[in-house]
């Protein structure tokens, strides 16, 4: 099923943008309904492959609902979102949670890690629902966390990391499934600046490698180091500037 | 490319993994939700283990007694009255080809007494029995103290006391000397019989010498219980020509029973006094239950990010659904485990302090474990529906 998804193998073309992996088509969403409260009101856009993208705004702009979109954990109540050639609107919940398994690879601010389980486990539970067999989820995930700097700390557990590792390990998590596309929610929200720095260096190297990688943040900072940056108000796109 | 594009199925080994995520995590918790089904599934197997166990051990003495005894008693004539047994019917049954023991007693009017100060009102219920010398084997029972009558005893004033019987007169031990009062006469005693399981109105008689009754109790001879044993195939056979045998004369005068059947029937009766308690089993269970699904409801909200990160991940309504629910059923399958083996130990151990079998049969483990499945699938329903229709992103804006 993967034969179109975009690995983590370097090209040697990183910064080209290719076949889009997600386009948004006039998609609108609101919530309520009596009256019903817009939160994005008609976004178009599209990522192509091997892009690192800053959708970035202040809150209340409609980054998280963007974000939902974007990873299809919500549908759009008007417009179009399409990854890697899909149409939310024509799948079920079931061929979503495979297309969230096999396509999209999520970053969040506060890592979600389960404290209980080794960081391989969390790693490898990122290829939990693609199917992919126990044996060789473990060998991918400790892969990935190697590319992520964490190779020699397979089995410790999310609480005898600091924070910036355990933003690692998420993110080695995201991308253990070599996804389609990374969706980055405020990766370096809950960090301190340096951490933050290290965080953005491995996702530009991430990037450099293949990955592409939608980061979503309100700090010009972070938004700054991506080539392009989307910059949404109010539910709109007022600005889509390549750098 | 839409093609294949579907869900896989967690594995077995997955689901269960996935499954266990909250236990492992929660143990103290899961213990505690999984102990009320422990407690009633326990009860339902311990019942259940306890009156088939004694079930068993009381039909396992009925066999050691044997089965192929039958009493043959005086009835009541047409008219009402007491009827008498012929004073020939003994021999007459000792011809009946399979007949192998043919023992008898029969009642004499007087009342017995620890002494001649004792109001004679106060007789204790006890029957003074004349009795044949060979009674204690045919019932199966034995002496517990003493010695039963021989031929030479059972011509004087002397007694032997059924356990019942000693127990009501205050002895129970045999000294020397050792004296009641029969009929307005000492009479020495020779010993005290162990319980007759099989002919319980042996233990609260004192039994004497037919010579003696007669000659000294004014007793006329005839028998009014005699005790068969026959070979144990014939033993119907046996049964069906008794009457005849003992009255051929007015056969309907005579009740012929077989002890060991009505015992039998006790046993297999006393299962009905079980329902009571296993109606508090069930009650535990529920309440077991309604803990179980309240500890998962409690773990479904405060498990929120970890439900929208798994659907982030890509796992279904359905796979979610899948987990919330085996999460119950291996609790309450943890708790049945703990359950049924908590019963069967107690049926283990209470069988060995009373020396039976101990049975703990099979209906009760698979009960037990088939309770606590459904339990846990009744209890585990609402929060893994609840859990399945939460929306990802409601899930994940926890923090």
């Amino acid at each position: 099923m993967s034969a179109d998804a975009v690995t983590l193998v370097s090209d040697g073309l990183s910064h080209r943008a290719g076949v889009p992996v997600l386009e948004l088509e006039d998609a609108r969403k609101s919530y309520g309904t009596d009256p019903p409260i817009p939160a994005l009101r008609g976004v178009s856009f599209s990522v192509g492959a091997g892009e690192l993208v800053a959708v970035v705004g202040p809150s209340g702009s409609g980054k998280s609902t963007l974000l939902h979109l974007m990873g299809t954990l919500e549908r759009p109540t008007s417009g179009r979102v399409v990854i890697t050639g899909l149409d939310v609107a024509e799948l079920g919940d079931r061929e979503l949670g495979a297309v969230r398994a096999t396509r999209i690879g999520f970053v969040f601010q506060q890592f979600f890690l389960a404290e209980h389980s080794t960081i391989l486990d969390n790693v490898a539970d990122g290829l939990l629902y693609a199917g992919v067999p126990a044996a060789e989820r473990r060998e991918r995930a400790a892969n990935a966390l190697t590319a992520v700097g964490l190779g020699a700390r397979l089995k410790a557990h999310p609480p005898q990391l600091s924070g910036g590792e355990r933003q690692r390990v998420a993110i080695a998590r995201a991308l253990v499934g070599a996804p389609a596309i990374v969706l980055a929610d405020e990766p370096t929200g809950n960090l301190d600046s340096t951490t933050g720095e290290q965080i953005m260096t491995l996702i530009e190297e991430m990037h450099d490698q293949g990955a592409t990688i939608v980061v979503i943040t309100h700090e010009r900072a972070i938004s700054d180091r991506c080539p392009r940056q989307i910059q949404l108000l109010d539910g709109r796109v007022v600005a889509d500037t390549f750098s | 490319m839409q093609g294949g594009l579907d869900s896989p199925r967690l594995s077995l080994p997955d689901l269960a993994r996935v499954a266990s995520v909250g236990l492992r995590t929660r143990r103290v918790r899961a213990a505690l939700s999984a102990l009320g089904i422990a407690i009633g599934v326990a009860a339902i197997v311990a019942v259940l283990g306890l009156s088939s166990s004694s079930q068993a051990g009381l039909l396992a003495e009925i066999d050691r007694l044997g089965t192929n005894l039958l009493t043959v008693t005086n009835g009541q004539t047409v008219f009402g009255q007491t009827a008498e047994l012929p004073l020939a019917a003994p021999g007459m049954i000792r011809r009946i080809g399979p007949v192998q023991q043919v023992q008898y007693t029969g009642s004499t009017s007087a009342d017995a007494y620890r002494s001649p100060y004792v109001p004679v009102v106060n007789t204790n219920g006890l029957a003074v029995q004349a009795a044949s010398l060979g009674l204690p084997r045919a019932v199966g029972t034995t002496v517990a103290q003493g010695v039963y009558l021989n031929a030479g005893t059972a011509r004087e004033p002397v007694a032997v006391l059924g356990a019942q019987a000693a127990s009501l007169l205050g002895i129970d031990r045999i000294y020397p000397d050792e004296r009641v009062r029969l009929g307005g006469m000492w009479f020495y005693l020779a010993g005290i019989l162990k319980p007759a399981l099989l002919a319980t109105e042996i233990d609260n008689s004192v039994l004497v010498g037919f010579p003696a009754a007669k000659r000294w109790l004014g007793f006329d001879g005839h028998p009014t219980t005699i005790y068969v044993r026959s070979g144990i195939s014939q033993t119907a056979a046996v049964q069906s020509v008794l009457a005849a045998t003992a009255n051929p004369e007015a056969p309907s005068e005579v009740n012929v029973s077989q002890p060991s059947a009505a015992l039998t029937a006790r046993a297999e009766a006393q299962g009905a006094l079980n329902s009571l308690f296993l109606g508090l089993g069930a009650v535990s269970l529920l309440v077991g239950a309604v803990g179980v699904a309240n500890i998962m409801l409690i773990g479904v909200l405060e498990r929120r990010s970890e439900i929208g990160l798994r659907r982030s991940l890509g796992a279904t309504k359905g796979q979610i659904r899948a987990q919330f629910l085996a999460e119950a059923i291996l609790l309450a399958l943890l708790g049945g485990a703990a359950g049924v083996a908590a019963g069967a130990i107690s049926t283990i151990i209470y069988a060995h302090i009373k020396h039976w079998t101990a049975v703990v049969p099979l209906g009760a483990w698979v009960g037990g474990f088939g309770a606590a499945i459904l339990i846990g699938a009744i209890a585990g329903l609402l929060p893994a529906i609840r859990a399945a229709r939460l929306s990802p992103t409601e899930a994940l804006r926890t923090v």
